[in-house]
């Protein structure tokens, strides 16, 4: 069976990130990873195939040039090809161009499964996993914090606001995994060495046979109007423990009214 | 007056609070319908009413309970294209998240998630405000195609009560093919213990790592009891096992913005800082002075927590003898 991967890449959220004049993530200004969260994806890929399932596991990136990285480092974790999607006009798309950048080349490469992270680090949205199955019309088994592939299913586990759930869905179908499902190994050093010889091929929306109307931020279907940092929040007070109750501390609470 | 489709959030009837809220919202923007899927539409009329939903659809199919999302989506969809309304909004969350992906896919229209505030803007179409990179930058956006749909964050704002007597109208929903493609096996109800609810509370004290044990997590519940307060946990606290994955707080846990925010034991990592940095209040007690919490810190207290906790306890019950 076919597996696809879904991977990002991020600006890295421990670095100062910011935006650009016009309203978009401005990724020029610090370094980008592969998502951690989709890590967790390619970890779930690794192990259906480890479980004995027989599959062929490609990576898929839609970004600029250097998402390339992300695809070597998902490639030096294990898994067999790599797909990345590139085009100056899908520069600033939302997450319904994304999608139909995605499902374009899902459909175009074929698949039985596709796996996603929960989220992306630098949008959050949490939508993208929901729209690929919207629009390759499949089920959407999402935010699975356990899961078995068997018999043409996809069962799992997911934490919903109030409830453990148990759920269903049969194959082909779109996946996404929490940061729950399990962890993510590190590229050896021989997985590194073996990713440079992998497959990875480049396509643009012209080979997907994508009108450039309907994504980059011609296609886009929200605009931002502006973009502030906050106010960093102002030091308060810090004193040492007194050992004596905390008097300051219980003083402070009182004043606030929260006692 | 435009109508805005509001979609209920609720356990068996009883509406949740962040709903209160959307329909709170929802009045800058014009007349608030609720749309209820579900069985127990009968109790919770009342209480939609009284926050201005001056309309309820009901859909109560089984579809509903026993398939994941999408016949969500074909009910809010379907209604949407018979209502024509100026705004969707939903609950965000997993599935509030996903239905209106799906149900703004279908419209063709344009999606915001994670509002922390909605406004009408010069035209009367919604502003929203959002608070991105960790909730270190506060973006204002609008949607520029078809009806705009916005999943909003609890505790946006401060629901308050317009009563009116809704029209109930019950729905048949024709259920498509992607309806009933993820089946529901099992659906445990997580305890609900005494204490407020993560994402409601307007208190929240989370422990951390420095907490060093499930038994010892009864110190920072007893200071959410005598505070009234909900529990939260740090992701390293509930890796080891010593609080359910629930009560965790951050990126990939829950997002609150409570009036208060406590945290004992906790570093502030980018990802905790995710979820609570948009608290009004935060107090920090941490025994490295130099744990980066206290940049958010409006009070901190370096310290044991094991002694400052205690003490902190006994010091409110005095105050209040
Ligand atoms: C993709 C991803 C997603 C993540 N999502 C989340 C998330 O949603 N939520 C989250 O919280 N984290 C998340 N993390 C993890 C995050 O990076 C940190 O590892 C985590 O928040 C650390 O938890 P902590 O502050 O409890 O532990 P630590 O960083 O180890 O800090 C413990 C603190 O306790 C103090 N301490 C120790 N003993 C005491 C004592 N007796 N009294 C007082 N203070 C004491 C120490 O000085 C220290 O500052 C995520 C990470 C990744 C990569
Ligand atoms: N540009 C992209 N390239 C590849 N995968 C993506 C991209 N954007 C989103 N995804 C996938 O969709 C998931 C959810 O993303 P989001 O909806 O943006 O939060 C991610 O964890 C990825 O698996």
């Amino acid at each position: 069976m076919k597996i696809v991967v879904c991977v990002k890449h991020v600006p890295d959220a421990t670095a100062d990130r910011t935006f650009t004049e016009d309203g978009t993530n401005d990724r020029g200004s610090v370094d980008s990873l592969l998502s951690e969260l989709d890590e967790y994806a390619v970890e779930q890929a690794l192990r259906i195939v480890e479980s004995g399932v027989e599959a062929e596991i490609t990576y898929l990136t839609v970004g600029p040039d250097d998402a390339k990285d992300a695809l070597r480092k998902a490639l030096a974790m294990g898994g067999d090809s790599a797909i990345h999607v590139s085009d100056q006009d899908i520069e600033g798309s939302d997450a319904f161009g994304t999608s139909l950048v995605l499902a374009g080349a899902i459909e175009r490469h074929g698949f039985d499964l596709v796996l996603c992270g929960m989220a992306s680090t630098d949008g959050t949205m949490s939508v993208v996993p929901a729209l690929l199955a919207e629009r390759l019309g499949v089920p959407a088994v999402t935010h699975l914090e356990e899961l078995t592939v068997e018999d043409g299913t996809v069962t799992g586990r997911r934490e919903s606001d109030s409830a453990t759930v148990r759920v269903q869905g049969a194959l082909p179908a779109v996946v996404s995994v929490t940061d729950r499902s399990g962890d993510a190994r590190y590229p050896s050093f021989k997985g590194i060495m073996a990713a440079k010889k992998k497959p990875l091929e480049t396509l643009d929306l012209a080979d997907l046979g994508i009108d450039t109307e309907r994504v980059g931020r011609t296609g886009a279907r929200s605009a931002v109007d502006t973009a502030a940092r906050r106010p960093p929040r102002t030091k308060g007070e810090i004193v040492a423990a007194d050992g004596t109750g905390d008097a300051g501390l219980a003083a402070f609470l009182t004043a606030k009214k929260f006692v | 007056m435009a109508e805005i489709l509001v979609l209920v959030d609720h356990l068996d009837g009883t509406v949740r609070k962040p709903t209160l809220e959307l329909l709170t919202l929802a009045r800058r923007l014009g007349e608030p319908s609720a749309v209820f899927l579900g069985p127990g539409a009968g109790a919770a009329a009342e209480t939609l009413g009284r926050y201005g939903a001056h309309k309820v659809y009901v859909v109560d199919a089984p579809e509903v309970e026993d398939f994941l999302v999408t016949p969500a989506v074909d009910a809010l969809a379907q209604i949407a294209e018979s209502a024509g309304p100026a705004a969707i909004l939903l609950p965000s969350g997993p599935d509030g998240k996903e239905t209106a992906a799906r149900v703004a896919l279908r419209l063709e229209s344009g999606l915001i998630t994670d509002a922390v505030d909605i406004t009408a803007g010069e035209d009367g179409r919604p502003v929203t405000e959002q608070s991105v990179f960790a909730a270190t930058y506060q973006v204002t956006a609008h949607i520029t195609q078809g009806i705009p749909v916005i999943t909003v964050k609890p505790n946006a704002t401060a629901p308050e009560p317009a009563p009116v007597t809704p029209e109930v109208e019950k729905w048949d929903v024709a259920f498509g093919p992607a309806a009933t493609t993820v089946k529901v096996l099992s659906r445990t109800p997580r305890e609900r213990g005494d204490r407020p609810e993560l994402t409601e509370a307007d208190i929240v004290v989370s422990g951390g790592r420095g907490v060093n044990g499930a038994e010892n997590f009864a110190v920072i519940e007893r200071v959410a009891d005598v505070l009234g307060a909900a529990v939260g946990a740090s992701r390293a606290a509930v890796d080891a096992g010593w609080y359910p994955h629930s009560h965790q707080v951050g990126q990939t846990g829950t997002q609150v913005s409570p009036q208060l925010y406590l945290a004992a034991g906790i570093s502030g990592a980018i990802q905790h800082r995710a979820g609570m940095q948009t608290a009004k209040t935060i107090v920090a007690v941490n025994k490295d002075k130099d744990a980066p919490i206290f940049e958010l810190a409006d009070y901190g207290v370096v310290g044991d927590l094991f002694q400052v906790l205690p003490q902190l306890v006994e010091e409110i019950e005095r105050r209040r003898s």
